[in-house]
């Protein structure tokens, strides 16, 4: 058990997310980074689809009530535990009393906080993700104690522990340093309406610098232009007329009329009516949610669906290695 | 007709247009495409589903050849799985209060609007924008009416509502730009009750005038066929 002492910012247990509501327009939800998500629970040898703190736009500290231990990974936090600073990406032994605060650093947006047997909370439709504009579960608070399933009665044999692929470079979604020039480039593939757009708007979106804007959330990323190779600096489209809405996912790019990209995130509607140029691939998707807003510098570079599927394979079998 | 949407989704286009008989067949081929294992989830809508798959558990070329085999069988004979829903409706004074300047402007008294709005039966377009919305179709030409040129930034849950050529009803309180002509007490959408929705894609639905906030209850039945 947990409980919260202080806390800024936005704090929302999540797991693997809702499958089976988009139907019925109840979005998956879950974890912006599943990256990050799943590293927490593979780290304390939870059940894979164990809810976590998902923990963004401020701080957070927790009073343990017994002896525990917690993993906690993502980007742009640091770890206090008792008297110890501990970097993203390890698990480290909490004794009852002692109190474990993260700290917003540079460098990323949402920190996973995960504890040993996942935290416990009611299942909706199948899931313990919050979804806030759907009212389902509820933003965390001062005062909340958070309970948690039994877990291995060894507890110090989970602590300690760090996450090989980010500790020694494997492949994987999160790098400390952005590629030449100091841009990200995030991985896309072009959307059913790529074509209702014209060469110089693809362009456009293909060589413009963005950034996020600093109003994102868990539903949208806009985006900003920094440099553009056209004059104008939104997307052209070629085609006009209004989209019948149709359904959308995590990582839709939306052009909206001021022709600025909309990336649809974790809690987005599950349908929308404007034409999207591309997809973010999943691959992509953890350092995207990571960009910082009016610092990181994001660029989008088209692969196939069959690269896209490649590379997610490729940092998708981490948590067997332990 | 078929599109990738990113790496775990595909994209069915069925056609181009808001059409009953169009919609008939995406739900159609939303039951089929059901039963293959790769598939996560489905998003029917006026014209397309979204497949929503595990590309760990399928490659996109793979899921493709799937989604084409189910389409080859889809055809009228295809079995629909609906179920028909009564909806009782409070319309006009406080429950509607764009009752009366839309019977104006579409030139109707208002209990010709009622009667033009209650005798169809409607189909569950698709879901979506907010938890349990249902976009339902297609409305007496009559009826049709552009959007509020300003949008509520509050409108009530159970608002029973029309606009261009269909009609909805607000699950939860939402900004929203439609005529609010009545509100029914039924709740679409609620978390904590099993199942939290009221309609599925692809139901049909009637609003059946009522003058009590008492003792309301949704008539389910199988479709009438």
């Amino acid at each position: 058990m947990l409980e919260i002492v202080e806390l800024t910012g936005l704090a929302t247990l999540q797991d693997s997310g809702r499958r089976g509501g988009n139907k019925f327009g109840v979005p998956a939800s879950g974890a912006m980074d599943w990256f990050a998500y799943q590293a927490a629970n593979s780290l304390l040898n939870n059940p894979p689809n164990s809810a976590v703190i998902e923990l963004g736009l401020g701080e957070i500290t927790l009073s343990a009530l017994h002896n525990t231990t917690i993993a906690v990974t993502g980007a742009g936090y640091e770890v206090e535990n008792y008297v110890w600073t501990f970097p993203l990406w390890t698990t480290f032994y909490v004794r009852a009393g002692w109190t474990v605060r993260a700290k917003k650093i540079s460098g990323g947006n949402w920190a996973y906080i995960a504890i040993a047997g996942g935290f416990d909370s009611p299942v909706i439709m199948n899931s313990r993700s919050t979804y806030l504009r759907g009212g389902i579960g509820s933003a965390l608070k001062v005062g909340d104690v958070l309970q948690s399933f039994a877990s291995t009665p060894d507890l110090l044999k989970l602590a300690a522990r760090d996450f090989p692929p980010v500790r020694q470079g494997l492949p994987c979604p999160h790098k400390t340093q952005p590629e030449g020039c100091g841009t990200y480039f995030i991985d896309v593939i072009p959307a059913p309406q790529a074509d209702w757009f014209t060469l110089e708007g693809i362009r456009t979106f293909y060589e413009s610098e963005y950034t996020l804007s600093p109003s994102f959330d868990r539903m949208g990323y806009r985006l900003k232009t920094l440099s553009s190779p056209s004059s104008a600096k939104g997307i052209e489209k070629a085609i006009t007329k209004e989209l019948i809405s149709e359904g959308m996912t995590m990582g839709s790019i939306q052009i909206p009329n001021d022709g600025q990209p909309i990336v649809m995130m974790a809690d987005a509607p599950t349908a929308g009516g404007y034409p999207k140029i591309a997809n973010v691939t999943r691959a992509s998707l953890p350092l995207l949610a990571q960009c910082e807003a009016g610092l990181s510098k994001i660029r989008f570079r088209e692969v196939t669906v069959e690269e896209a599927q490649k590379n997610l394979a490729g940092i998708s079998g981490y948590k067997k290695s332990w | 007709m078929l599109k990738p949407l990113g790496d775990s989704a595909i994209l069915i286009q069925l056609g181009d247009a808001i059409d009953p008989a169009l919609n008939q067949r995406v739900h159609a081929l939303d039951v089929l495409l059901q039963s293959i294992p790769a598939v996560v989830e489905t998003v029917p809508a006026y014209c397309t589903v979204l497949v929503h798959y595990d590309p760990l558990a399928a490659t996109y070329s793979k899921i493709k050849n799937l989604i084409e085999e189910k389409i080859s069988h889809l055809d009228e004979s295809t079995h629909r799985p609906s179920r028909r829903l009564e909806i009782p409706v409070l319309y006009g004074n406080a429950s509607g209060p764009d009752l009366e300047p839309a019977a104006k402007t579409l030139a109707l008294s208002p209990s010709e609007l009622i009667r033009l709005h209650s005798e169809r039966e409607y189909t569950v377009y698709m879901m979506g924008f907010t938890p349990g919305f249902p976009y339902l179709g297609i409305l007496n030409e009559k009826l049709t009416l552009p959007r509020l040129s300003t949008p509520r930034t509050r409108v009530p849950a159970g608002s029973v509502a029309i606009a261009g050529s269909q009609t909805g009803i607000y699950p939860v309180d939402s900004p929203g730009g439609w005529h609010i002509i009545g509100h029914t007490p039924l709740k679409l959408f609620d978390p904590t009750s099993e199942p939290p929705l009221l309609f599925a894609p692809g139901d049909t639905v009637k609003f059946t005038p009522t003058d009590s906030n008492r003792n309301v209850h949704v008539a389910i039945a199988p479709p009438a066929r």
